[in-house]
């Protein structure tokens, strides 16, 4: 059942990466994703993985090489940060929309300006319609894991989608701590190697890839791409349960529900910050307030349904989001999830947070603060403008 | 759940230190972790960090504020830092200096304090002035949260040479005042 040690989220991203065999690693390191990098050469150098590292120039170049390797039918992988990913935007677009399914991690990084290398969810946040499917982790070992169940999901002939595996920078990716680093022989069983149909670049029978194309086509694309989207819910919710099944970590699929049966105000998070919900949950419970939590594992697609299930009885929610939406004064997830139940028709209070911009600290001590705001909303305080974790 | 918060400067060694305090409590079957915030990285730059230590798992992803201990590799730090920032009352302070008990004037919250010259230990040991692996031994002799044997051995296979003997010298020379009845 393999061996449990201690390793950063960077090393644990890395190590998911090479259980899964990708044949073609290119990237460029960036804080705090370098590491990552650092790691994946080291491997390949000790011979302890079989791939080609390509040495690039920019993470411009690192998705164009990939992009290339994936349209010859390999499975690939790469890894960045922020600014990072804004220089890869282009040829970002072009891998999901080409249809090519590989992983991609990412260490959550604010965005400059102002200067700052620290932790934050705007960098994914601001790609979110770029056709990648996004997946948020809460710890090492559920990025490890995430990473090979990434490509369980993206190589599905039903999906056949890029995966963003979005851990937060420095509060995962330097994290240390005790990850289950499971056999090889039971990622293989798990993830057979990848063996692409829908499209070969192969010299022996050339072909024009991505010619122009006239609108009424890229219509047809554009929806077969959003219907495929729809379909990743129901595939990653096997993926989590054959995942399950093989290694005994049961994730949830698209949200983690905690303690969230019987609660009448729930909390919803997204990444690292989820760990300290929960023990805010535990914390205010032992109060004898009943609150659960409701952690987003999958933004794009947005699993409404699921969240609507959740919280169609409870009286408020809050979302505490690690991002801005630039024009309406709250994070991006409190918009999708207000979206969502809106769309379903319900109709429930709710307050939308932000927090841990650029690496300020969500504490404890915030997100008991925001259940007591809950808690007063319950008592039938009115809605609240969004409410900022400063100091 | 124990909490630790790590005080140092960059270059001193502060990150893998903790690093080994957290191998050694995963390989004795607890959970731990640690989380460093780096301000500029750059040799000399006080860098900190926030350790836990317990029996079940830790959800918690955020800065220590009321640490059960503190450490400080260099005691320039004392006069930069707020390093006596949110002491629990029964807390365990571990400092690297050549000052007595007395020269540093601890606040009240401080029940145990650790003093040792891990600087002296590490030019005289590994003949550099990284005082980690030193300061892991006064550590382990204050704490008791994890064994000698596993720190030693996780440093041996870290950083091999003479650091685990540093180790060693720093938990024979540490000198531990109990504090519980005052100053």
């Amino acid at each position: 059942m393999g061996k449990t040690i201690a390793i950063t989220g960077n090393t644990a991203a890395a190590l998911g990466a090479a259980l899964s065999r990708p044949k073609v690693i290119a990237a460029y390191p960036i804080t705090p994703q370098s590491s990552v990098v650092e790691y994946a050469a080291s491997m390949i150098a000790d011979g302890q993985l079989q791939s080609s590292m390509v040495q690039v120039e920019s993470e411009h170049s690192a998705m164009s090489v990939v992009q290339g390797a994936a349209m010859a039918g390999a499975r690939t992988f790469t890894a960045t940060s922020a600014q990072g990913l804004a220089l890869m935007y282009e040829p970002y677009f072009r891998m999901s929309t080409l249809r090519l399914p590989m992983v991609m991690a990412v260490a959550g990084r604010e965005m400059t300006a102002p200067e700052t290398i620290w932790s934050g969810h705007q960098d994914t946040i601001s790609v979110r319609d770029a056709g990648w499917i996004q997946i948020y982790v809460e710890d090492n070992q559920e990025a490890l894991d995430m990473i090979i169940q990434g490509y369980k999901l993206a190589e599905d002939k039903d999906v056949l989608i890029p995966v963003n595996i979005c851990y937060d920078g420095f509060y995962i990716s330097h994290l240390y701590e005790g990850v289950n680093i499971p056999e090889q022989s039971e990622v293989d069983a798990y993830l057979p190697p990848y063996k692409q149909e829908h499209v070969i670049l192969d010299p022996e029978k050339p072909m024009a890839v991505d010619p122009m194309t006239p609108g009424n086509l890229v219509m047809k694309y554009r929806k077969s791409h959003l219907d495929a989207m729809q379909r990743a819910f129901a595939v990653l919710d096997k993926a989590d349960k054959d995942f399950g099944d093989q290694f005994g970590r049961y994730y949830g699929g698209t949200v983690e529900e905690y303690k969230c049966d019987d609660a009448d105000i729930v909390l919803i998070t997204m990444g690292a910050m989820s760990g300290t919900a929960k023990a805010a949950v535990d914390e205010k419970r032992a109060q004898g307030v009943k609150v659960g939590l409701l952690k987003i594992r999958m933004m794009r697609p947005f699993p409404k349904q699921q969240v609507a299930k959740v919280l169609a009885d409870k009286k408020a929610y809050a979302v505490i989001d690690k991002n801005v939406v630039f024009g309406w004064n709250t994070g991006a997830v409190y918009m999708e999830t207000q979206a969502a139940l809106n769309q379903l028709g319900y109709k429930i209070a709710s307050l939308p947070v932000i927090g841990g911009l650029g690496g300020a600290d969500i504490s404890l001590e915030h997100m008991t603060n925001v259940i007591e705001k809950l808690e007063k909303m319950n008592k039938g305080d009115d809605e609240q403008e969004c409410y900022w974790l400063e100091d | 759940m124990k909490e630790i918060r790590f005080h140092g400067r960059g270059g001193q060694g502060v990150v893998k230190a903790a690093h080994l305090i957290v191998d050694s409590a995963v390989q004795e079957g607890k959970f731990a972790h640690f989380i460093p915030f780096f301000g500029v990285e750059r040799k000399g730059s006080p860098v900190f960090g926030y350790g836990r230590i317990s029996d079940t798992k830790i959800d918690l992803k955020t800065q220590v504020y009321k640490p059960h201990c503190v450490i400080v590799m260099d005691d320039t730090l004392l006069d930069a830092i707020p390093v006596f920032d949110g002491l629990r009352e029964d807390s365990i302070f571990i400092i690297n200096t050549t000052k007595t008990l007395e020269e540093l004037n601890l606040p009240d919250t401080v029940k145990k304090a650790a003093i040792v010259d891990a600087s002296k230990i590490a030019i005289e040991t590994i003949g550099r002035n990284i005082p980690n692996t030193a300061m892991l031994g006064a550590f382990v002799k204050a704490t008791g949260w994890v064994s000698l044997e596993h720190v030693m051995e996780n440093t041996d296979l870290l950083f091999g040479g003479k650091n685990p003997v540093a180790t060693q010298t720093a938990y024979d020379e540490v000198k531990i005042y109990d504090l519980q009845g005052g100053k």
